[in-house]
This record gives structure tokens, sequence and C-alpha cells, in this order.
């Protein structure tokens, strides 16, 4: 083998002819996916930025074509109506909750189905079943399952916990609650749908940190044992260096995809009761305002927060962690 | 539980002494024994939790769906179902074509098949030349070209939707199948590429030379010698592709809400969920019917989508 491939090195090496034949090959391979994305995502895209800049609605782009006159108009607009701040707040608490959670929960599952035991092969292929189900049918399970009329939880939280209510999770913009002789509100459907998210996606999250912790060579945490180190001492300094390069990809890529996440709030909620995140509004000005140019600058905006949000994340931690990793 | 906190990785193992609690020989639990047996249980703790989030919303799913919608209401908190309330009609009803006064799922599992296998299709067919490129060949914006495709996923899906919707209203294509399965393969083209390129990197480049030098072209290459290595990585990735397609729900919202007709199970769900006309056992029959396919799917080639999708994870 070696000898043939030192045999076929020495062969490429006249490479003028072949150089320019191997750029010529790898551009018409690509070439299929670059037109596809470049027709459906990057000409949508810097259409949208031209949209944003014009007074467009619906009916009037079918007719002018790309160029209208230019505002600012919806920008104003956009950044002067009180909604659509606590709705870009919203989001953040979003995306931030169930990035958050769906990681740590997915690290604490990881932990636990580390080590063989009987049925972790059923266990470990079960848990996927909230990732792989569609959403509108999970979503679906969750709406009967929370309902203040026929839902599970209401019947049994009333039967074990004594609810002297049934609590209308999905639509409940602030619950209150006692404790300890304090009453406090906390944003109950927004909280349920950060539950929902991350029960969706913790597995994602489980799946990448299982594969990482049983790369973690077995002996760096014998010799910490011999050493007395305890279990937490052995998590705390062995592993979790280990899974941090992990962590940090995972909570990037959780982020960026909760941020721009249409399809499980609109499900559960519509929007209503305080989970109003940005992807939802852009979706109501479009369909029942059919404010097309609104609706874009909202979209942009809500991109360019994302990818402000990226750069300050790789300005601070991107070197930090090529430095760790190094 | 808080551990030493000035000690470092480094230090922790570059000492050789055990810790003091270890050393001292009281009846007491050392800190080492308690945290073993601590953790020891709730480490079933967890794993009873994890089952319990993980199984009970799909077994309520499944039992919901062999109700009939009295029962239900009767009983909410019941999670059996009797002998003498076990039915079938939910099913049926929800399967049956509206002409028959069912739901029409049968239709939409056809579109949604339709749409999905043509996506796998169509994806694979660009993505695996893409990722060979990618991962083999030096051409002129071989870096940026992840980059680009990395950055679909930065633009919120609803920001596509407009003008798309227009473009294709002029083409011709909304309101129709096709146009929903080009959407759907410029979503997934991205991860495709870089599922499939993780993969291609690690065939050795030997085998491809002895192949050139026994006079197969670049095109033979790929089809002979790529492809069958391939084979378990392809699956994977068309399984996961398929998954995406079949799953998706805002284009198809988008595109086809207004024709019943060409609705996938996704969406007519979503749709008659909405209205109170159809009773929510029947509906619950009709989730069944939408995950079934993808967790029969997943289940039969799980391993391979789970090394397929995370490798690359355990290098760090």
């Amino acid at each position: 083998m070696s000898t043939i491939q030192s045999g076929a090195k020495k062969r490429r090496v006249p490479p003028k002819s072949s150089s320019r034949r191997e750029n010529r090959a790898g551009l018409a391979f690509v070439t299929p996916t670059f037109l596809v994305v470049l027709v459906v995502v990057i000409l949508p895209i810097l259409w949208t930025v031209l949209l944003a800049f014009q007074n467009a609605k619906l009916v009037d782009i079918q007719e002018n074509g790309l160029f209208g006159r230019w505002t600012l108009d919806n920008f104003s607009q956009v950044f002067g109506s009180p909604g659509f701040w606590s709705s870009l707040g919203t989001t953040l608490l979003y995306t931030v909750g169930s990035t958050a959670g769906s990681v740590v929960l997915g690290l604490i599952a990881a932990l636990a189905l580390r080590r063989p035991f009987r049925g972790r092969g059923a266990l470990r292929a079960a848990m996927l079943l909230p990732y792989v189900a569609p959403v509108v049918a999970v979503s679906f399970v969750w709406e009967v399952a929370l309902s203040p009329q026929y839902g599970i939880v209401n019947e049994w939280g009333h039967k074990l916990f004594g609810w002297d209510d049934p609590i209308a999770f999905l639509s409940t913009r602030s619950y209150e609650v006692g404790l300890f002789g304090l009453h406090f509100d906390i944003p109950l459907a927004l909280l349920t749908v950060i539950a929902f998210e991350t029960w969706r996606y913790f597995p994602f999250a489980f799946l990448f940190m299982l594969a990482r912790l049983q790369a973690v060579p077995a002996g760096l945490e014998e010799a910490a044992e011999v050493d007395g180190a305890t279990l937490s001492q052995r998590f705390r300094h062995i592993l979790l260096p280990q899974l941090l390069p992990v962590i940090a990809l995972l909570s990037v890529l959780r982020f960026i995809m909760t941020f721009n996440k249409f399809d499980d709030i609109y499900l559960l909620t519509g929007g209503g009761s305080g989970t109003d995140v940005v992807a939802v509004r852009v979706y109501d000005f479009l369909t029942s305002r059919f404010d097309v140019g609104a609706a874009s600058a909202q979209a942009l905006v809500l991109a360019v927060v994302l990818m402000a949000l990226l750069g300050i994340y790789f300005k601070f931690f991107g070197k930090k962690m090529q430095e760790e990793s190094a | 539980m808080t551990p030493t906190p000035t000690m470092t990785r480094e230090e922790a193992e570059r000492t050789a002494r055990p810790l003091p609690s270890a050393r001292r020989s009281r009846p007491r639990m050392t800190r080492a024994q308690f945290e073993e047996r601590f953790f020891g249980v709730l480490r079933w703790v967890v794993i009873a939790f994890l089952a319990a989030i993980t199984i009970v919303p799909f077994y309520y799913m499944l039992m919901l769906s062999v109700k009939p919608i009295d029962a239900l209401l009767l009983d909410p908190g019941n999670l059996w179902v009797s002998a003498k309330d076990f039915t079938l009609d939910t099913y049926e009803s929800v399967l049956k074509s509206s002409e028959e006064g069912g739901q029409g799922f049968l239709g939409m599992l056809l579109n949604s098949a339709l749409v999905a296998v043509a996506t796998v299709l169509l994806t694979l067919a660009a993505a695996v030349p893409g990722a060979y490129a990618v991962s083999r060949l030096k051409f002129f914006g071989n870096r940026q070209v992840s980059a680009v495709f990395l950055a679909v996923y930065l633009f919120p899906a609803t920001l596509l939707a407009v003008p798309l919707f227009v473009m294709f209203a002029k083409m011709g294509l909304s309101g129709s199948l096709v146009g929903l399965a080009i959407v759907y393969i410029a979503q997934t083209v991205p991860v495709s590429i870089y599922m499939l390129k993780n993969y291609f990197v690690t065939i050795p480049f030997s085998i491809e030379e002895a192949a050139a030098i026994d006079g197969a072209s670049r095109l033979q290459t790929v089809r002979k010698i790529i492809l069958p290595l391939a084979l378990p990585t392809l699956m994977a990735t068309g399984l996961y592709v398929f998954m995406i397609a079949w799953n998706e729900f805002l284009f198809a919202l988008l595109f086809l809400a207004a024709d019943p007709e060409l609705w996938t199970v996704s969406l007519g769900l979503q749709q008659l969920a909405n209205g109170i006309e159809v009773s929510k056992t029947v509906l619950m029959a009709g989730s069944v019917v939408l995950t079934i396919p993808v967790v029969l799917l997943f289940f039969s080639a799980e391993r391979l989508l789970t090394e397929g999708l995370t490798s690359g994870a355990d290098k760090g």
C-alpha cells in the first residue's frame, strides 16, 4: 500500500495541468449544490434586504419587481413599536433558557448513561424519541396533556398535589406563586415552551456528549481515583475540561437554531401569552397584515442581532477555545 | 461537595498523596465513599426520570389514540385503556378519505412520502459530489464553500419565506409539492455535505490513487470506490434528510395551506387540530400515523445514524 502511495505521489509531481484539472473538477462537483443554495437561499436573502427598505405590501411586489421606492419607514416602524423590543427580549430569554436547559439535561443524561447497565441500549434509543418525532405530533400531545379541561397533568396535579383550579399552562402570561410567604409572578407560558424545547433537544446534546465521554481515556480517571479524587472531583477536574469544547459547540449550535425557531412556539401557543418571539411576529406581519416590508425589516434585524451575538462570542471565547485545544 | 478550589487539573494529576479525608481511618464514611453512594443512588433516580419523560408522552399518545373521546373526557387522568373502551375506529376515521367521511390522512401520507423521498434522492445527488470536492479536491474557493453553506442556518426560515413565495408564484411552483421539495433540498444539503465530508476524509487517499493508476476517471472512482465504501454513511445521511423533510412544517404551511389536496401529514394534523370539529382522540391517531414512519426508520438504523451525526465529536 505504502509503496503505491509514494509511487503515486511522485507521479503527481508535474502539477500544472493536473492541478488546473482538479480545480475544474472541484468547481463542477460543487456546482449543483451551489445552484440550489443560490436560488433558494442566497437570492431570497438578498431580496429580503431590498424589501426591508421598500414600502412593500404583498400585492405590490407581485407587480413592482425588484426595485420600488427606497425608504427607511420599515425600520423606524419596527424600532418605534414597543412590541418589537419586548419580543426581542422574549426571544433572548427563550433562546438562553432552552439552550441552557437542553445542554445541561443532556450532560446529566450522558453522565447517568455512561456506564453500561441492563436496558441501557433500549433507554438510549427511547431517549432519542423526542428529537426524532415530528414537532406537530409532539406539540399536539403536550397541548392535550396540559389542557385545563381534559389534560392529564391538571388531573394528576389536582389529585396528588391538591391544585384547586386547573392551570392553563399554555395561555397564562404570568402565574402567581407563593413560596415561603413571598408572592411573585412567573411567566408560565414562556417557561412551558422553554421546557418543551429543553425536552425536545436534550437528546441531541446527550448524543454528542456521550460520544465525547466515551472517548475520554480510561487511564486518566483511574489514575485520579488511585490518587483518592472523589467522584465530583473527577468530574470537575477531568471530565469537565474534556467536555468543554463539545459543550461550547453545542451551546452555539442550539443558540443559533433556537433563536430562529418558529414551529415550536407557533404550534404550542401561537405566540400568545408572553411567548411572542420575533420569528412568530414576522410570520404574523406576513400572513395577517401582508406587510412584507415590515416583516422583512424585522427578520433582518433578527439576523443582525444573531450575527452580532455570535461575533461577540467568537471574539471572546473563540480564541480561548483554540488555545485550550491546542 | 465542592472540591478544593485552587487545585487545577495538572496539580490533581501530579499529586500522588491521597486526600486528607481518605487517610482518616474512622468508621465514619469517607467523602469518597459518601459520594460513591450518593451519586450511585442519584444515577438511578436520573435514569428513572429520563425514562419517564421520554416514554410516557409517547405512551400517552398511543393510549389516547385507541380510546373513544367520551372515555377521555370522563376520566382524563386515566393512563390505561379498558378492554371495553378499546377501539380502532379512530384510525379508520383518520385514514379514510374525506369523501368517505374521514380525514384523508392516507392521501397526506402519500404526499409526505413523495416529498420526503424526492428530497432525499436529490439532496444526496447534489451532496455527494459536493462533499467529495470539499474533502478531496483543491479548487478555488474550497475553504469558503463550507462557510457559505453553513450560513444558511444563520437566517430565520421566515426570512426566506416571502421572496420564495413570490418567486415560486411567478414560476408556477407555489402550491405544488415540487416547490416544497426544492426548498427542503436547500435546507438539507449543507448538513448532508458536512456529514458526508466527515466520512470521506477518513477514506485513505491511496485507494483512489490506485484506481487512478488503473485508469479510472474521477467520476468512475467516486462511483465505484467511494460510494460503496461510504454506503453506511450515505444511508445515515439519507435517513436524517428524510426525517427533516417528513417533519417539516413551516414551508408546508406557507406554500400548501390553501390546498388541502396537497397537505402533508404534519400540515394536515396542525390544520385539523386548530379546529374543534375533529375529536382529540381521532387526532391522536393522526399523530401516531405521523410519528410511526420516522420512528420506525430511525430505530431500524439507530446506530448508523447516531454515529454518522456525532462522528468528529469524539475528536474534541
